[in-house]
């Protein structure tokens, strides 16, 4: 099962979901070799994994618990589609959805 | 500017930091700490004080929070010495073979042994990710912290940010300044229940205004006078004098990557048998450290400073046989307990 990845260079990649073994999406994405800071590695803290979800997919996902709202306000350029990456499991991720990995951080 | 001679100056106060403190303790090393943030505790203190910690041995749980605050009341009896909202800047070695500090506040520290536990790096506000941003820093209207609440006064302040410091400088300079607005990109906010209740009075009496957005540009020629946000409504302009931003902190290793220590993936490599990086009398422990093998855990960090200490004691008391105690006789004497009958 593919979903594109939009990387912070505006580069679209398709990742496959089922292969290895991450289980959230921001390791997905970093397995995959692309960009993505998440300076906390996953603890719901930093803000640098900060994606925007493609609307539609939105209601598909398990919406973001008061933690993740939390550490999204740490981020700039937050969007009603953003989420963070690290606290969506793949096993939740709809076939074929665009992610797009925010321009906060460089 | 003051010049402080001491055993061993560690930066970094979190976890690995602090207990580096008893560690060296123990062996008679007297320590000075530095560390940016207004508080003792690192990465526990800062990004997760209520949030538990299970793998601490023989503790099965406690916050971010306690574990800083075990560890200080750990450390007490050997008096460490904390320099907080200080930057550890520049290390020179001198020519008697001891290290000379350099911090932000232009103090210096000269010692035998340095102790690195810069964790991921010196914790720094998050800056406005906007290229006109660093135009209206220094003094021409964009702040990431407070250092004059007396610089806001007749001001009209716009406060961005959903937590603690947004909510409790909102309420703080309401009064001081000409007008608050505080904005954030939802309703919410994140703030001790009595600082909300307070934010709410205060909006209900119209004396600060909340606005649902986020900060799209800045606008003014040699000094801030507007921002731009982006708003449910759409893009609204709001006259600003001062803005104030409070996007949580990020960890900067730039201090640490110019002290001319051999660096690994980015980290301070290290000789696991003792610590020391690749400038004798300079040691590295917890997050900081990259060697085969590193685990990014609190109790790796423990373990690190343990053997970092028995060595840099070689450095700091030459003379001094260095014994191997135990916590449970070394520690009897510090505090002053009475032997305990079999
Ligand atoms: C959400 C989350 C949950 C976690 N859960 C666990 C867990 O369950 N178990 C576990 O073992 N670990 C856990 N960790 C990891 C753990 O917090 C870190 O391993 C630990 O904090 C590292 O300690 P440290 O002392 O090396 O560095 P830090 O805690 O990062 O402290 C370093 C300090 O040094 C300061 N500093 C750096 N450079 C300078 C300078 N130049 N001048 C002045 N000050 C400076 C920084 O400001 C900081 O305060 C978790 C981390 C997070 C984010
Ligand atoms: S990796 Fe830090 S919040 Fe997701």
């Amino acid at each position: 099962m593919l979903i594109t990845v939009v990387d912070q260079q505006g580069q679209a990649h398709q990742v496959e979901t089922q292969d290895g073994t991450a289980s959230n999406l921001m390791e997905l994405i970093a397995d995959a070799n692309i960009n993505i800071r998440a300076e906390c590695a996953g603890g719901c803290v930093c803000a640098t994994c900060h994606v925007y979800i493609e609307e539609s997919a939105l209601p598909l996902l398990p919406p973001p618990a008061e933690d993740e709202e939390c550490t999204l306000d740490l981020a700039y350029h937050v969007r009603a589609n953003s989420r963070l990456a690290c606290q969506i499991p793949v096993t939740n991720l709809p076939a074929g959805i665009n992610v797009v990995i925010a321009p906060d951080w460089q | 500017m003051a010049i402080t001679e001491t055993d061993a100056v560690i930066i970094g106060a979190g976890p690995c930091g602090l207990f580096a403190v008893f560690e060296l303790g123990m062996l008679n090393a007297q320590c000075h700490l530095i560390d940016i943030l207004d508080k003792p505790g690192g990465q526990c203190a800062e990004l997760y004080p209520d949030k538990p910690i299970y793998d601490i041995p023989a503790i099965p749980s406690l916050t971010g929070k306690e574990l800083t605050d075990n560890l200080l009341e750990q450390t007490a009896p050997f008096n460490p010495v904390f320099h907080l909202n200080t930057r550890a800047d520049a290390l020179e070695a001198m020519d008697d073979g001891r290290w000379k500090l350099t911090t932000s506040t232009g103090d210096e520290f000269i010692t035998r042994a340095v102790v690195i536990a810069a964790g991921g790096g010196s914790f720094n506000p998050r800056k406005l990710p906007l290229a006109e941003a660093g135009r209206y820093v220094d003094g021409k209207g964009l702040s990431y912290a407070v250092r004059d609440a007396q610089a806001f006064s007749g001001k009209r302040v716009v406060i961005a940010g959903g937590g603690d410091s947004a909510v409790d400088w909102a309420v703080a300079l309401t009064g001081r300044a000409a007008h608050v607005t505080l904005v954030h990109r939802r309703s919410e906010f994140r703030a001790a229940p009595a600082t909300l209740a307070k934010l709410q009075s205060l909006m209900e009496a119209g004396q600060i205004d909340v606005q649902v957005g986020t900060i799209l540009a800045l606008h003014g020629e040699d000094h801030l006078q507007s921002v731009e946000l982006n708003t449910p409504a759409g893009a609204i302009q709001l006259p600003c004098d001062e803005l104030l931003a409070f996007y949580g902190l990020v960890a900067s290793l730039e201090e640490v990557s110019s002290f001319g220590l051999t660096m690994r993936n980015g980290r301070v490599a290290v000789d696991t048998s003792n610590f020391e990086t690749s400038l004798p009398g300079v040691y590295a422990i917890g997050d900081i450290t990259d060697y085969p093998g590193k685990l990014k855990l609190i109790l790796s960090g423990f373990h690190e400073a343990a053997l970092m200490a028995h060595h840099a004691i070689q450095r700091i008391h030459p003379q001094a046989r260095n014994t191997f105690q135990h916590s449970t006789t070394a520690m009897q004497l510090r505090l002053g307990k009475e032997k305990t009958t079999c």
